[in-house]
């Protein structure tokens, strides 16, 4: 097998822009893949356009609230490109620099204290889009609603603070200025205490009948209002969120990022390279000069699997290393990661080699290999609850025919200690072992036609 | 060697219907018939590529070398490369030494390092039967050697495959189209049709069934009078 092994390699040496295509095309996918999936959570760009002119505030009844700073709890959510007019805003939304345009007009907080006259009008705020794609529109759709909301929060929460305060000055009195001038508000325990003192001086009869109802009417309004003042701080956000983690499997989205891309990458080298090769040694027809006694069909078909696994095993453990300058890696698991990539290689090499004996020629297969692992690549990294149940359950069950989800979660579950489970994984993979290398074996059969 | 009663299907069709064959050695045996007929078949099962349906083949003294009908060789390898890989495979004690016999042998020493894709279609046939020759066989089996070769490297070939058969006493067993190498290089001619044996014998003995079942075409060249003859047995 040893000569076999020392001869694939003399070919893969002999034609090295196969060989850096079949290396550097994978890694380069991988690591754009990896840091894509990493880097787009992160904060999107906005472009912020703030017309509000800076001394304008938001007033209840005669109060004006101090400046919220909405624009800057905003800007703490997404990264604000500060524009000077709406065409450098459609400009920079439209070049795709940002993601969208958030423009708060002029008349927004106007907008927002007629709310409380008897004109009141609906305060808006205006959004660019560039939807140039579905998934893009649905995407900063969602940003921008997120965005809305918080904002929206923010003042809410705002006002019912400053309607909590009057609240008070009714129940309990106090100060209250307006116009420059300070007034004292007596308030309905003030008023019921000062009736209940004067109600014995006065004569049975209708006077004082009358201030018995006065009273009865202030304790009855300073119950309720008790009442009213919890669920007006409430009214601003009236479902609380208790979160709870049932699948802790969640390691940093970096290395989750890193773990896509070297599994991307020990996929594609891989299964091309033991699929590429098999299909070589018909295309060369020297399958059958060497299945006459000189070597076994399993003993081939092992050879370009070590094979792959070889160069695949290089090749990943050189993006982690290239890639642990940039995020830190727990080296001290390095003994899991080897065996991760093994079992993930020797999957892939089983489904490579079920591939390479399918077809006639290296191009086909390639070009089959291609045609196979990409999207069931794609189709392992949609997440669960993203697509409706059944399509999903079809997904799932697709995917765990192939070997590019089990060698992914090995992979996370390698590279951090809050990965999912790597015996799970590696009982997955060997399944997979063994199916492809059954399939595999069942294939080369067609091989022996001369 | 020895073949008996050898049926091979594919299928519904029946690509060999009980052909025998037996070989001496140093014989130069030559298979022809026309497209379809199971010589590639018949070369397959002789060579244990294949297995018959029914019928056996006994077994040679010494190896079965077997040459296809193209070049079973790595390309991208260069001619000593390809020669030292098979003579590891066979595990040969010295596969150096059984390297250097081949290169020898073919007449390729000074091209040892080159890339086999760089040669032409003659020197890569060369190598290709070296290859076949690795294992010392005392039977070569040669599947239309000289396909796809000009005059001047068929010429060569057949040279160096007739120094086999008087040189070291190899039995060389070949199936071709051309009526003409058959008959020029041939001992013996085994003619196939639709998987049947129609004649065994030398090329005077065929023209003398020809001139008995097909007397207007036994004066004619050789390949007209095969094909009256193949004409006349309803081929």
């Amino acid at each position: 097998m040893r000569w076999l092994l020392l001869k694939d390699l003399q070919i893969l040496r002999r034609s090295p822009l196969q060989a850096f295509l079949l290396v550097a095309y994978p890694v380069l996918i991988a690591v754009l893949v990896g840091f894509a999936i990493s880097r787009s959570p992160d904060k999107p760009r906005v472009a912020f356009l703030n017309e509000v002119p800076s001394d304008s505030r938001v007033r209840v009844g005669t109060t004006e609230l101090p400046n919220i700073g909405v624009s800057d709890r905003i800007c703490e959510r997404v990264e604000c490109v500060q524009v000077k007019s709406r065409a450098e805003a459609t400009e920079e939304v439209r070049s795709g620099d940002v993601l969208a345009a958030l423009i708060l007009p002029a008349d927004l907080v106007d907008r927002i204290n007629s709310l409380s006259t008897p004109f009141p009008s609906t305060p808006r705020v205006e959004v660019i889009l560039n939807e140039e794609d579905p998934v893009k529109a649905r995407l900063v759709n969602d940003r921008i609603d997120s965005l809305l909301t918080q904002a929206n929060l923010v003042i809410a929460r705002r006002i019912a603070a400053e309607g909590g305060k009057f609240l008070g000055l009714v129940l309990d009195g106090g100060q209250f200025s307006v116009i420059g001038q300070t007034i004292e508000i007596l308030g309905l325990r003030n008023s019921a205490r000062i009736l209940t003192r004067l109600r014995p001086a006065l004569p049975p009869g209708q006077l004082r009948d009358s201030v018995d109802e006065v009273i009865r009417f202030t304790t009855l309004a300073r119950n309720n209002l008790d009442n009213a003042a919890p669920l007006l701080s409430r009214l601003s956000q009236p479902i609380a969120v208790d979160k709870q983690v049932v699948n802790a499997s969640t390691p940093p989205l970096e290395i989750f990022a890193i773990s896509v891309a070297a599994t991307f990458t020990l996929a594609f080298v891989v299964v091309l390279l033991v699929a590429g090769s098999l299909a070589l040694e018909r295309e060369e027809n020297a399958f059958a000069r060497l299945t006459r006694g000189l070597v076994s069909r399993s003993a081939l078909l092992t050879e370009k699997v070590v094979l792959g696994l070889a160069v695949g095993l290089l090749v990943t453990l050189l993006m982690l290393a290239g890639l642990a300058l940039f995020v830190p890696l727990h080296w001290s698991r390095f003994g899991l990661w080897l065996v991760a990539i093994v079992a993930g290689g020797a999957a892939f090499g089983a489904a490579g080699a079920a591939l390479g004996a399918a077809g006639r020629e290296v191009r086909a297969v390639s070009l089959l290999a291609f045609m196979v692992t990409l999207p069931i690549a794609f189709l392992s990294l949609i997440p669960s609850g993203a697509l409706g149940p059944a399509l999903y359950d079809v997904i799932k069950l697709v995917t765990a025919l192939f070997p590019f989800k089990p060698a992914l979660q090995a992979m996370t579950g390698a590279l951090d200690p809050a990965g999912p489970s790597l015996a799970a994984a590696l009982g997955h993979l060997a399944i997979l072992i063994v199916a492809y290398g059954l399939l595999a074996r069942l294939a080369l059969r067609r091989f022996t036609a001369v | 060697m020895e073949a008996r009663g050898l049926v091979k299907r594919y299928g519904d069709r029946e690509a060999l219907r009980g052909v025998d064959l037996r070989t001496e050695a140093g014989e130069l045996v030559a298979i022809i018939g026309p497209n379809g007929a199971g010589k590639t078949t018949l070369l397959s099962i002789l060579a244990g590529i294949s297995k018959p349906d029914q019928g056996e083949v006994g077994a040679a003294q010494g190896t079965v070398g077997w040459v296809p009908q193209q070049a079973a060789l790595y390309r991208r390898l260069t001619v000593e490369e390809n020669l030292l890989l098979f003579a590891r495979l066979e595990r040969h004690e010295n596969p150096h030494a059984s390297c250097e016999e081949m290169l020898e042998l073919t007449g390729l020493a000074e091209r040892r390092e080159e890339i086999v894709a760089r040669l032409s279609g003659g020197n890569q046939q060369r190598i290709n039967i070296a290859i076949g020759l690795l294992s010392r066989p005392s039977v070569l089996l040669l599947d239309e050697p000289s396909v796809g070769l000009d005059p001047r490297q068929r010429a060569r070939l057949w040279e160096f495959v007739s120094s086999l058969a008087e040189t070291n006493g190899t039995t060389v067993i070949f199936s071709t189209h051309d009526i003409q190498e058959a008959e020029r290089y041939g001992r013996r001619l085994l003619v196939l049709a639709d998987g049947e044996a129609l004649f065994d014998g030398s090329a005077d003995e065929l023209r003398e069934a020809v001139r008995r079942e097909a007397p207007e075409a036994a004066d004619q060249d050789f390949e007209t009078a095969f094909v009256a003859f193949l004409h006349h047995r309803g081929h």
